[in-house]
């Protein structure tokens, strides 16, 4: 098994078709990464959300259930 | 048989806990074999004889389009298991399915359209596989679709399952007759994607390629169906002091 | 008797008498079907030729789109009023009622269609050789359709705008019928046995029959008993 290219800039080019090789590459990764980092984002901002209804439900007990 | 080890799977407090044991490992593998499969199909794979360096796009649309489709089956399966069981995390493992194997089966299309370009001249071509993947892009339009339009989540998540199961025992139909379709229309059976005669060369990193798609599925799907366990169980204590947990560590962090 | 076929002539003589109710609106889709296929030498071309090649497509094409136009309604009036439930809570089978009324829609949907279909074929310069595969195939074919659409609506009984979502869940299921469809009138134009691809859609037909009522039943329990 051997490195089929000369160099990084032929490897660029895929002989003429490096536009649609590379596009879809680029295209993929990114649709893999937003699938994986989106739930990731979207877990940090709901455990943010729970903790700021658990401090508001926390404020209106102390208060003796009084409209804050 | 003691079926105990099945009900338990169905606690999601059971799943947070494990997944979050196994996650940091999940994700290393996943990792490892993306990049490793796709360095070697890219740099490494042998150039093909007619498609020249194209083909290496093979190495992306080939796993796409399995994990599009082996979703949708695990889409049904888990709203079949959440019909029969009325299990809630089969329920939730079902609708996190649904954006994930369509992203995959645009992936899908959209990798073989800019393959086609340079292979055969234009974006896209009505052949029998590529029509199949946009057929099934529709049947999981309709299955998110469905799942948004009900109120009730209960309602939601029974007729999204009924759907899932209907496209799933269509599947096998629409997939025949498209090809069935193709072959009237092309006589001069020109087989337009992958022929299953690859020199191993070429064949042993799209295996890899497929292994880390199959894990990559399974990644995404427990981080989503992570976050939506929380926000269902957002009232119970584990979630509770979970989250009084990560804010604590913040706030130890930011000291 | 309409004991013995548990409800299946009396939903079928219900929603017939019904439909005859409101014989207006149950009348636009054909009316539909024949006026697009106006449409279409207007957008595309007059030329005998382009249309002969295209017409099966279109044919197929517009009596899918006009079975879905009609088919929203199926179960939506009954759901309203409450009669869906008295009949899920009825100890007769669900099974029955619903393949009378799926009929009943194809009768006011798909066999009018059928026989509707000749002066569209006129109109798109159809060969005559592929007159009787086109109503062959579309009497077989539009049973289908209306099934499939029954599902559709089914699962969308509850919903507000369900018309539309309607369309997007059923056409996946519709492409096969479509190719078949449109084959038979193809093959009869070129000159081959348009049996096979007929008997494929008879085939569909019969397991449409056979399982597109219990899954309708389930849906309609799981729907309305929430």
């Amino acid at each position: 098994m051997n490195f089929q290219f000369q160099d990084l800039s032929e490897m660029l080019l895929m002989g003429g078709h490096g536009v649609y090789v590379w596009a879809a590459v680029l295209v993929s990764l990114g649709t893999l990464v937003w699938l994986v980092v989106s739930p990731i984002l979207q877990h940090k901002q709901t455990l943010k959300k729970i903790g700021l209804n658990l401090t508001r439900e926390e404020l209106r007990n102390q208060n003796g259930n009084k409209d804050i | 048989m003691n079926w105990t080890w099945f009900y338990r799977m169905g606690s999601p407090l059971w799943f947070y806990q494990s997944t979050s044991r196994w996650l940091p490992l999940l994700s290393l593998v996943t990792l490892a074999l993306l990049v490793a499969g796709l360095a070697w199909g890219l740099g490494f794979a042998p150039e093909d004889a007619k498609q020249g360096n194209s083909f290496r796009i093979i190495y992306l649309h080939v796993p796409a389009s399995f994990l599009a489709l082996a979703g949708y089956f695990l889409m049904a399966t888990a709203g079949a298991i959440g019909l029969i069981w009325k299990m809630k995390l089969s329920y939730i493992v079902m609708k996190c399915a649904a954006p994930i194997g369509a992203a995959l089966t645009f992936l899908a299309l959209f990798t073989g359209a800019v393959w086609g370009k340079p292979t055969w001249g234009s974006y896209w071509v009505w052949d029998a596989r590529i029509t199949s993947m946009l057929i099934l892009l529709f049947l999981y339009f309709g299955v998110l679709a469905l799942q948004y339009a009900f109120h009730s989540k209960e309602a939601g998540n029974k007729a999204s399952a009924v759907l899932a199961l209907v496209g799933t025992v269509n599947i096998p139909i629409i997939y025949k007759s498209v090809d069935w379709w193709f072959t009237l229309h092309q006589p001069s059976t020109i087989k337009l994607t992958s022929a299953p005669s690859m020199h191993s060369d070429m064949f042993q990193p799209l295996l890899v390629m497929i292994l880390a798609f199959y894990f990559f599925y399974a990644l995404a799907l427990i981080l989503a169906v992570r976050v939506e366990i929380l926000k269902r169980e957002s009232k119970t204590t584990w979630v509770r002091e979970l989250v009084e947990q990560a804010g604590r560590q913040k706030m130890g962090a930011k000291r | 008797m309409p004991e013995s076929n548990r409800g299946f002539s009396a939903y079928v003589k219900r929603d017939l008498l019904l439909a005859y109710r409101r014989r207006g609106e149950v009348a636009s889709p054909i009316i539909f079907f024949v006026m697009v296929a106006t449409l279409i030498p207007l957008g595309i071309t007059p030329e005998a030729d382009s249309l002969k090649e295209l017409a099966p497509g279109i044919i197929w094409v517009m009596a899918l789109l006009a079975t879905l136009l009609s088919a929203e309604g199926l179960f939506v009036s009954d759901y309203k009023d409450g009669s869906l439930e008295q009949l899920l809570i009825s100890p007769n089978l669900l099974v029955m009622p619903i393949f009378g009324k799926v009929t009943a829609h194809w009768i006011t949907t798909g066999l009018p269609l059928t026989l509707a279909s000749p002066l569209i074929g006129l109109m798109l310069s159809l060969p005559s050789v592929a007159y009787l595969p086109m109503m062959a195939g579309l009497a077989l074919g539009t049973g289908c359709l209306s099934f499939l659409a029954a599902i559709g609506a089914a699962l969308t009984v509850s919903l507000q705008k369900g018309s539309l979502l309607l369309t997007l869940i059923v056409m996946p299921l519709y492409m096969p019928i479509i190719i078949f469809g449109s084959a038979v009138m193809q093959y009869s134009i070129d000159g081959m046995a348009w049996s096979g691809p007929l008997a494929i859609l008879g085939a569909m037909l019969t397991a449409a029959i056979a399982l597109c009522p219990l899954a309708i039943a389930a849906v309609l329990r799981l729907i309305t008993i929430n």
